[in-house]
């Protein structure tokens, strides 16, 4: 199985430990073996070391260590954003996220809008075991 | 600012002046005030002293000395509020017999304890005192601005109290029997505070449902990453 993700100039990873836990930034340099000089919209540019780093699938098109502005402008034509929040990866933080934030009565609604979803779904299994029974 | 004066008698080493005994009497001017006042000094005219009220000998006293405690000013203040805890607000009851249940807070009282109802039709409890330490403070606002609370204090929460009668047996039964049902006036108020209240929590979708259940902790839900 070949590696598909590499850490190359305008990688995107995701940031997995420390104080930007979560965020997404792009990979601008690489310092040496085990650190790569990292940039983001929203942080400072500044030096991770590849353990801090999850890798993602998006790559933008950028040159070594481009201005904040640059970046920022290659990171909208290529829709990090978008993109993203469109992978399932990006999809399943999301709903953690969503999830860690419910409110006591969210919770309870949530609970009543499960067992109407798991009663609606055994009805229409009933009556299909019906129809193969008949 | 005014120059500083020059001191009358300066000091040359510490405890020797400058100006002997005479010519200070003389930089003074006492010889002037004594002139002033026909040779004499000017004297104050003596106090005369305040009339001495003789006070009486208590009949009794105690053999020994009785220490007298130390005055206390201090009065008490109604407990800080938590910052999630605010009128309307539901709250979760963690101890006593309506542990877990989710009830609407109403407002603090003078004693600091926290006024709180089911409401009564909804989920059992009815208007109650409870410490706002063994409660849990929810995000969800309920609607309490028809609920008028204003004649519910702490004399109200407060227990009966019985004449004692040093009457027989059969007279304790009756009185007992008496005392277990509640007045029809305590069960009208709860009826007058719950009625607006019933009406707000319709206007929420599943929000009688929410009241109505308690709460506990499931598989996989930890206390202290649950959003209140």
């Amino acid at each position: 199985m070949p590696f598909k993700r590499f850490v190359e100039i305008g990688r995107v990873a995701l940031v997995n430990y420390g104080e930007d836990y979560g965020k997404l930034v792009v990979i601008v340099d690489v310092i040496d073996q085990n650190r790569a000089l990292v940039d983001s919209p929203d942080m400072v540019r500044s030096q991770m070391n590849f353990k801090r780093l999850s890798l993602t699938d998006i790559k933008i098109d950028i040159k070594r260590v481009p201005k904040k502005k640059a970046l920022v402008a290659a990171m909208e034509a290529a829709d990090v954003k978008g993109k993203w929040e469109k992978s399932s990866w990006g999809r399943k933080l999301i709903v953690q996220k969503r999830r860690a934030s419910l409110n006591d009565f969210d919770r309870f609604k949530l609970m009543i809008a499960k067992i109407k979803k798991a009663g609606v779904v055994r009805q229409e299994l009933a009556k299909l075991k019906k129809e193969i029974a008949s | 600012m005014a120059p500083k004066q020059k001191a009358r008698n300066p000091e040359l080493i510490p405890g020797v002046g400058k100006v002997s005994r005479s010519k200070m009497y003389h930089k003074r001017g006492l010889w002037a005030i004594k002139a002033k006042n026909g040779g004499k000094f000017p004297v104050h005219a003596k106090q005369e002293a305040a009339a001495v009220v003789e006070e009486k000998q208590p009949k009794f006293y105690p053999a020994d000395d009785v220490k007298k405690p130390l005055s206390n000013k201090r009065k008490p203040k109604p407990t800080k509020l938590r910052a999630s805890v605010t009128p309307g607000t539901v709250l979760i009851i963690l101890t006593g017999r309506f542990k877990g249940k989710r009830v609407v807070f109403l407002k603090q009282l003078t004693s600091g304890l926290l006024l709180i109802t089911g409401p009564y039709k909804v989920n059992g409890v009815p208007l109650r005192r409870v410490n706002q330490a063994y409660v849990i403070g929810t995000s969800t606002k309920v609607d309490i601005s028809g609920v008028d609370v204003s004649k519910f204090d702490d004399k109200y929460f407060g227990k009966q109290v019985e004449k004692k009668k040093k009457g027989e047996t059969e007279f304790f039964e009756a009185e007992k029997q008496e005392k277990n049902t509640l007045p029809a006036e305590k069960k009208d108020d709860q009826k007058a505070v719950d009625a607006p209240l019933l009406k707000a929590l319709e206007s929420v979708p599943d929000l009688k449902a929410y009241l109505g259940a308690r709460f506990s902790l499931k598989a996989g839900l930890k206390p202290h990453e649950l959003v209140f």
